[in-house]
């Protein structure tokens, strides 16, 4: 692990009273690749129901891709880290997983500025702007059984509790997750299935959740270890 | 409808999950189109070859066929769409100004080509690649 974590003193390392700083972010990032990498065989059990079986490969490739990167140097604000990780996942995904999960984290991160430090209420806005932006790329609503349909439950859950509780945006986007197996496919390679969509969760919605739980984890550590 | 670019055409960049379905659209634009050395390039598949999209391999190719007039991507669906509209909102590794067109790959690329290679302005590359929606075929 690095870094220590300096709950509310003002050189933080990681998350505090008044917010997080980069290497929380680095954190959360470290830690959706570790648990894409773990799941990877679970990704792509459930897109070789639906999908073309992809899911665990390319996002196990592409956050790995954001480790190295990150092991190079971490960027020195919460918003360079995300909009980083995201440039990283656009050029080595290879599926539409990568412009959307670039797309939400690039977007997420330029709506966070400059800022060194932020706090979980700004983070709720950013993450609510760059799930915004991630409908508009693919053209989905809620329901359609996307990523969607984790992300979004996450980040009200986030914003509901004023930025304050992680640990309810990553249960969000488990039941949302899990609900998305009752629904029928509109958007992507699963669409075309119709009907026979429905009893197979689907795949981005999975690795939200993981992404959203790996934020969690992130938050945790720096509760944890001050 | 082209001074300002010194006669400069504008480039095609064929965006496929495949390298060969990229390519071979772009040779047969081009033949097509009676041009052999029209500016039109694939940009289908990774870099080593498999299927999928490349943001590498799309900017690359899209630097290639950039002769300062501007550049027309087609894609054919999924990732290969997503990622050039992410590269456009997004980024900066694409030549100024390229474009997006709302057309079919195949029958798309031949209207694109034809204009480009006359020497057609962005504008009027992106009409003609986009008129291919309004032929019926049944």
């Amino acid at each position: 692990m690095s870094g220590k974590v300096t709950n509310g003193a003002g050189e933080g390392t990681g998350g505090s009273a008044e917010g997080w700083d980069a290497a929380f972010f680095a954190r959360w990032m470290r830690a959706a690749a570790d648990a894409v990498d773990r799941e990877a065989d679970r990704l792509t059990e459930l897109d070789s129901a639906i999908g073309d079986a992809d899911h665990g490969g390319n996002m196990r490739r592409g956050f790995e891709a954001v480790r190295s990167e990150l092991d190079e140097g971490v960027p020195a604000t919460p918003g360079s880290v995300l909009m980083t990780a995201g440039r990283k996942l656009v050029s080595t995904v290879g599926g539409a997983s990568g412009p959307l999960y670039g797309t939400l984290l690039r977007r997420t991160g330029k709506t966070l500025g400059d800022a060194e430090v932020v706090t979980g209420e700004e983070l709720a806005g950013a993450l609510s702007a760059g799930i915004d932006a991630v409908a508009q790329l693919g053209g989905a609503a809620a329901g359609d059984k996307t990523m969607l349909d984790a992300l979004r439950p996450a980040a009200d859950a986030l914003a509901d509790s004023g930025g304050k509780d992680l640990r309810a945006a990553r249960t969000a986007a488990e039941k949302g997750a899990e609900e998305t197996t009752g629904l029928q496919a509109r958007k992507g390679r699963a669409s075309y299935l119709g009907e026979r969509s429905i009893g197979h969760q689907d795949p981005g919605a999975a690795s939200a959740a993981l992404l959203m739980a790996a934020l969690a984890e992130a938050g945790g550590e720096a509760e944890g270890s001050a | 409808m082209a001074d300002a670019n010194d006669g400069a055409r504008v480039g095609i960049v064929l965006v496929s999950h495949s390298k060969q379905v990229a390519d071979a659209v772009a040779s047969m634009a081009a033949a097509l189109a009676g041009v052999p050395d029209a500016p039109v390039t694939g940009a289908g598949g990774l870099p080593d070859g498999g299927l999928g999209t490349s943001e590498e391999v799309i900017t690359e190719a899209a630097r290639r066929v950039d002769a300062g007039a501007g550049v027309a991507l087609l894609a054919d669906l999924g990732s290969a769409v997503l990622t050039v509209k992410t590269l456009l909102a997004e980024g900066d590794e694409l030549p100024d100004p390229a474009r997006l067109l709302d057309a079919p790959l195949v029958e798309g690329a031949i209207g694109a080509v034809v204009t480009a290679a006359g020497g057609g302005d962005l504008a009027a590359v992106a009409a003609a690649a986009e008129e291919a929606y309004t032929y019926r075929k049944v």
